[in-house]
């Protein structure tokens, strides 16, 4: 039984546990699927455009309406602009909102969870405020958030940096709620580890402590989040745009062009579906790779 | 039991209290007038007399007060005095809306019905798809039905309603001529024709709505009758020969459902947030389309009071939940 052991030990050449984790996620076909559709799309929307040279903004108002042809292969919108020109432009905006507003969130999550967890004295204060921001009426504040501040932060940073920063701090803002307290949970398991005892008897400080053993050490549930953090915040920019609230009109994003496209949805239903497809995909292929990460990063699962 | 519930009780009044004072400063630090559609010809004194007509000159904390003394006081008055026609509250002055000039708690309930029907059909719809699935697929893991079901839910929630809904608008309104694409809310059912009218037009909401509460609770009830199934317990069970059916729709199924029953009761004020742009889709004039309204039109009482509804929703909702929890589960009383 041991001479099996550690002949497997010896075998396998030691390598960093990321490996075993990319093993594990490996055997979730779902995931891996979702993660090949995930990066096709950013190939498309990334690589896509040099490629396909149209002006998103490009209006020619002789070839409007058309429908799919060689010369636009999604057809052309109400003022004859490339449709395959505009998907691109607007996943790469619908897309960094996800992702920065995903990193937001993630910070501001992360930042509380770990001070609630480490410091005994913040723990009362910070979780009261978690709450608190739960119990708030998300949707509601949010539309009030864009619709309030949209005037003047536009008129600050210009139209389309503002409403970006905007859109990304009001997303942010309402968000970090759920990875706080994941991330306090796992916080206080930690703490409570050998290796923690160890690490401040021999006095390390407490900034470094959080950096070096709790941190990684917290990784795995932050990663999930973090994952999952994308589908909402790519969900709640479209689910802005579609009430109207999220970029200006020419400034192309998914929500935005499906917005733009219900108004003529008996006559011309491809223009809506496509919009909403790229959303649909990305947000599935987004929650299929946290869920396979979400096994991967389970030590639980991962040896069998 | 009576301590933990009034403990809960006593920590959701502060919280309520500090959100609406959260709501209340947000709209205030906005920089948006509510007299900003004024045209320009009108001249500034008497405009100045409009902003003390709406009772905007006064300091935020005095409209504050004079909100919440209207929301907590005058509004349950006027309640009271039109179920059992007295008259307390005559006189005093109401939450009023800026756009209409009527009392806002009259358009609330005006607009109540439909969002209730809606949103509540079709979570009591989610409801009862989902559990009898989360059952089955927890019960034959990884089988055909698992694997179709976590396929149906992820698409479930991951393809937002505004898409879902307008393409059945698209499949079943516009090219099947089955249901109607847009909620007439004038319609009252009086007969066995306009009921079919009713349950018409409000399948499309309804669906679009219950698949996505659905694909949510089934994953849930899957996932607590996964972690109940394994216990011993139910070894215990199988093996003083009880039949399959008793061990596991007795035994653990009652097991399960305790997280499940509180998520079923956290997320009733997620609906009505998620029915927002469901109303919006298919045109159903609820509370949502009213909060949208009002916060384009700078609607401040309105959209305050609207909120805050949400709010309180959301806070009950909560205080249900964590009642039920300590109700069902002994074990979390005495933390």
């Amino acid at each position: 039984m041991t001479d099996v052991a550690a002949a497997a030990t010896k075998r396998r050449a030691p390598r960093n546990q990321w490996w075993d984790v990319w093993d594990q996620f490996k055997t979730h076909k779902g995931a891996l699927v979702g993660l090949a559709v995930f990066f096709s799309i950013l190939a498309l929307i990334l690589i896509g455009p040099w490629f396909w040279t149209q002006d998103p903004g490009y209006v020619n108002l002789r070839s409007r309406n058309q429908g799919f042809s060689a010369l636009h292969p999604f057809g052309t919108d109400q003022l004859g602009r490339d449709m395959l020109a505009r998907i691109m432009a607007g996943g790469k905006v619908s897309i960094s909102v996800g992702l920065t507003a995903m990193l937001l969130s993630i910070t501001l999550g992360t930042t509380i969870g770990v001070l609630a967890g480490y410091f005994k004295r913040l723990e009362n204060l910070l979780m009261r405020g978690t709450d608190l921001f739960l119990a708030l009426p998300l949707l509601p504040l949010l539309l009030l958030m864009v619709t309030l501040f949209r005037e003047p932060l536009s008129r600050t940073f210009g139209p389309e940096t503002g409403i970006f920063i905007l859109i990304v701090t009001a997303i942010g803002a309402t968000s970090w709620m759920q990875s706080a307290r994941i991330v306090r949970g796992s916080v206080l398991a930690v703490k409570e580890a050998e290796f923690v005892l160890a690490a401040r008897s021999i006095g390390t400080p407490p900034r470094r402590m959080i950096t070096r053993h709790i941190l990684p050490n917290v990784m795995s549930p932050i990663m999930v989040s973090a994952t999952l953090g994308i589908a909402s915040a790519i969900i709640t920019e479209s689910a802005l745009s579609f009430l109207g609230l999220g970029f200006p009109p020419d400034f192309p994003t998914w929500g935005r062009l499906l917005f733009d496209a219900v108004d003529a949805m008996q006559l011309y239903p491809a223009r809506v579906i496509l919009p909403g497809v790229m959303i649909s995909l990305t947000v599935l292929s987004v929650n299929y790779i946290g869920d396979g990460l979400r096994d991967a990063l389970d030590p639980r699962i991962r040896g069998r | 039991m009576f301590n933990f519930a009034l403990r809960r009780f006593l920590i959701a009044i502060p919280t309520l209290l500090i959100i609406s004072l959260v709501i209340f400063m947000l709209l205030e630090a906005a920089p948006g007038d509510p007299l900003g559609d004024v045209p320009l010809t009108v001249p500034p004194d008497v405009k100045e007399k409009m902003r003390a007509a709406l009772g905007l000159d006064s300091a935020w904390y005095v409209r504050y007060f004079l909100w919440m003394k209207q929301f907590f006081w005058v509004e349950p008055l006027n309640l009271v005095d039109y179920v059992w026609g007295t008259d307390y509250a005559k006189g005093m002055q109401r939450v009023i809306s800026f756009q209409s000039r009527q009392p806002v708690m009259q358009i609330i309930a005006e607009r109540v019905p439909q969002t209730l029907t809606v949103v509540g059909m079709s979570y009591l719809i989610g409801v009862s798809i989902a559990l009898p699935i989360g059952i089955y697929s927890a019960y034959r893991q990884y089988s055909w039905f698992d694997q179709i079901g976590t396929l149906v839910s992820m698409i479930g929630f991951s393809v937002p309603t505004f898409f879902s809904g307008v393409v059945l608008i698209i499949v079943f309104a516009v090219k099947l001529h089955w249901f109607p694409s847009i909620y007439d809310t004038t319609h009252r059912v009086t007969d066995w024709a306009s009921f079919l009218k009713q349950v018409r037009q409000m399948a499309m909401p309804v669906m679009v709505l219950s698949l996505y509460n659905a694909a949510q609770i089934s994953r849930f009830m899957r996932s607590s009758m996964l972690d109940n199934l394994n216990q011993d317990y139910v070894r215990t069970a199988r093996a003083k020969g009880l039949t399959e059916r008793v061990v596991v729709l007795v035994h653990v199924l009652r097991n399960s459902l305790i997280p499940v029953v509180t998520v079923i009761a956290l997320g009733v004020p997620t609906i009505f947030g998620g029915a927002i742009i469901t109303e919006q889709v298919f045109k159903v004039n609820g509370l949502g389309q009213q909060l949208i309204t009002s916060i384009h039109s700078n609607d401040l009482p309105m959209v305050m009071t609207l909120t805050f509804i949400f709010a309180i929703l959301i806070v009950t909702f909560n205080l249900i939940a964590d009642l039920l929890y300590g109700i069902l589960d002994p074990r979390i009383r005495y933390d």
